[in-house]
């Protein structure tokens, strides 16, 4: 069972903040964790810096898409408002030969692995299904069917064990696959498979659970009767809990666990426990499901602002703080008008690879669609 | 041929490195097909429940693991879904993964991951992601079983576009079609003839290389007439083209000429092999386990009516499932498409 705690906040019972791993308050001061601090102590202001401008950048985009959403530029967006320094933190703890497999609200995690995040207008836009090359980045396609691609990473990983890609101490040849996806996420069967397949085959994959509070409508009470990081203990895979909003200990949790997949340690199951500030999506209604409390006493811990307590505490100058927000406008205007520039595929996409091969079906029906269309041109003329 | 020299030619079809043509049954054709495509490419794998020291509830696979190693020959948790799943993330990362699914009613779990996922990843990535998973499906039914293991899901799948899907109806198809579906860079669904997982003939070991990079290999697979005849087409595939030949035999000593399509492909159909059949014939009755509401059946009458209006003598009959559950092993030869039920459609037909 879940009970309020004081901020009004819904927490498992038998959870204590001593489960959290934070290494940065919502005040933006920082906590010495003898495991994990020193994990990001390698990181110098300039790479702080790196991580802010990361989530600035990342929030800019989200919140002109949303807009363009609302403008009838785009048939939907899934808001990562709030979520990015879950994303940024485990995102920049992967290596580049490390590959990614996204859920579909993972904006900051495509970000990280370079892929250029207009692509992501092209899905919403009803252009393309898919938007980017995904082994150019080592980051697989936005997977819409819930929970699907967990299995997908771990057959990657798989792959990997194979290739002798695991074990051999070489920085530049191990590495892993990480599977992102949300609470809702952890009740579907494919998740529970693929933790199992992940385990007896000790595949080098980390399981990426932000635990956004809300599936839909639907409370994390109503996924799970227990603290969601539990469940990758009953799989024999080991589970750690960590801030969410907090983008270092994000970053140091990823990293250790990317360091036990690729030493051939097997899997970690990761709950970053986070908040959906936005709506699921821009044809949902939060408030007719949450409160305004609940949404403002996580709006105090928005990522963001910790970040830049921080920052602002360790010296960066009020120069960096302009010029981001400087940077940010004008990659605001590019998106609003790079936007307006996709155009409907060509009608004969619809036929184009479905198959890797030619199949008689298709050809046919294509056929038959080309010489209809040019009917109609021909009585034009 | 005695049944010690069935025995000894059994024995040099277990070495499965010699050429020339053996005597096998379908199973030992499909165990060798998988054997030579896995010495021919080291990505191929095998992956599924009980499949490898077991060599698979009805010893496909036997003696792979053994040959191969547990890293090829991989028995899996009992997880449908996360057999297929993990399948797609392998060839994702460059393997070729052959799923087996143990009975064709336990594919539904995997339902989801094979039609939204395996289907689709090609077309979604606009050919970036190329997913070449096979999944071997014993099916159909006349084992005498119990319920979910003889039942005839193709067209579920065949519905789905993006998958190829594919059965051969004897040994010397089985042995070449694996390779060639293993060869394919789309996803192929392998549906087996269980009931004719014993039927032995003859199988040519040496034509299969060339066969597997050969026309319409690792495309489109073309049907066969698998025997000629001028009065009335029968278009089978599985384990119904057997019950279409024995059909055929019978309707010769009575007068009637029957052809017997072997289709071998569900998706596609090779519609022009049989239009080109009834153009000669006149005459069409489709023949599948399956159930023909919404059958592969009524797709290829549907074609046929379109295609060959002028050339019907008679309206296209199809011989098939009935929309229940697949029924208790009792009352399966009266739900299965057997001779009398096929005859009693050719003498319909030959009547208009």
């Amino acid at each position: 069972m879940f009970t309020p705690d004081v901020d009004g906040v819904t927490t498992p019972v038998g959870e204590t903040d001593d489960d959290l791993i934070q290494l940065l308050t919502p005040t933006g001061e920082r906590v010495h964790h003898e495991s994990y601090s020193p994990r990001v102590d390698h990181l110098d202001r300039a790479a702080l810096e790196g991580l802010y401008r990361d989530m600035y950048l990342v929030r800019r985009f989200d919140s002109e898409a949303t807009s363009l959403q609302r403008h009838g530029e785009l048939g939907l967006w899934p808001p990562s408002l709030g979520q990015e320094a879950a994303q940024i933190g485990s995102g920049r703890a992967m290596s580049s030969r490390d590959y990614a497999f996204p859920s579909y609200r993972e904006l900051g995690v495509i970000w990280t692995r370079g892929v250029d995040l207009r692509s992501t207008l092209h899905i919403f836009r009803g252009e393309d299904h898919g938007g980017w090359d995904p082994n150019a980045h080592n980051c697989h396609l936005y997977t819409l069917v819930i929970g699907s691609h967990a299995l997908h990473a771990t057959g990657y990983a798989m792959g990997i064990q194979r290739d002798g890609d695991v074990g051999t101490g070489d920085p530049g040849r191990d590495r892993a696959a990480v599977a992102y996806f949300g609470d809702g996420a952890t009740a579907q069967g494919d998740v529970s498979e693929a933790l199992t397949f992940a385990s007896v085959n000790d595949a080098p994959v980390v399981f990426f659970c932000q635990n956004n509070q809300w599936a839909i409508s639907e409370p994390t009470q109503r996924q799970s009767r227990v603290p969601l990081y539990h469940r990758g203990r009953g799989f024999g895979v080991p589970s750690v809990r960590v801030d969410g909003n907090d983008v270092l200990a994000c970053h140091a949790v990823t990293s250790e666990a990317l360091e036990r997949a690729k030493a051939g340690g097997g899997p970690t199951f990761i709950e970053a426990v986070t908040y959906r500030m936005g709506a699921h999506t821009t044809s949902d209604d939060p408030t007719r499901y949450r409160s305004r409390a609940e949404e403002e006493t996580w709006r105090r811990r928005d990522p963001l602002d910790r970040m830049r307590l921080l920052l602002e505490r360790e010296g960066s100058p009020s120069e960096f703080f302009a010029g981001l927000e400087a940077e940010a406008e004008q990659f605001g205007a590019e998106i609003r008008e790079y936007c307006h520039t996709i155009a409907a595929p060509p009608v004969e996409r619809i036929f184009d690879d479905v198959y890797a091969t030619e199949q008689s079906q298709i050809t046919r029906e294509r056929t038959w669609l080309t010489e209809y269309l040019a009917g109609f041109e021909e009585v034009a003329s | 041929m005695s049944e010690r020299a069935v025995s000894d030619q059994d024995r040099q079809g277990d070495q499965g490195q010699q050429g020339g043509t053996q005597r096998l049954t379908l199973g030992k054709a499909i165990n060798l097909g998988l054997r030579r495509a896995m010495e021919r490419d080291p990505k191929v794998m095998l992956m599924g429940e009980d499949i490898g020291p077991l060599g698979g509830v009805f010893r496909v696979t036997d003696g792979l693991q053994k040959d191969f190693g547990s890293d090829r020959v991989v028995d899996t948790p009992l997880a449908e879904s996360g057999i297929v799943g993990t399948a797609i993330g392998l060839a994702l990362a460059g393997y070729r993964p052959v799923c087996e699914i143990q009975f064709d009613g336990f594919i539904f779990p995997a339902y989801d991951q094979i039609t939204t996922q395996l289907a689709k990843m090609h077309y979604r990535s606009r050919g970036k992601s190329q997913v070449p998973v096979v999944i071997r499906v014993p099916y159909g039914g006349g084992i005498g079983a119990v319920e979910h293991h003889s039942e005839s899901p193709e067209a579920l799948f065949a519905h789905t576009a993006g998958l190829r899907v594919i059965t051969p109806a004897t040994p010397a198809d089985a042995f070449v079609m694996i390779q060639q579906a293993i060869a394919c860079p789309d996803p192929v669904m392998f549906f087996e003839p269980k009931a004719r997982y014993w039927d032995k003939a003859e199988v040519d070991l040496t034509a299969a290389d060339e066969l597997v990079g050969g026309p319409g290999a690792p495309g489109d697979v073309r049907a066969t007439v698998a025997r000629p005849g001028t009065d009335v087409t029968l278009a089978a595939y599985g384990p119904s083209v057997t019950t279409a030949l024995r059909a055929a035999a019978a309707a010769e000593s009575e007068g009637t000429s029957i052809e017997v399509i072997d289709l071998r492909s569900i998706s596609p159909i090779d519609f022009a092999a049989v239009a080109d059949s009834v153009r000669r014939t006149g005459r069409l009755v489709v023949v599948h386990e399956a159930a023909t509401f919404l059958g592969a059946g009524a797709e290829i009458a549907a074609r046929i009516s379109e295609e060959c209006f002028y050339h019907l003598e008679a309206p296209v009959l199809r011989v098939g499932g009935f929309h229940t559950p697949y029924p208790v092993a009792k009352l399966e030869e009266e739900y299965l498409p057997n001779l009398d039920r096929v005859l009693h459609a050719v003498d319909t037909v030959m009547q208009h």
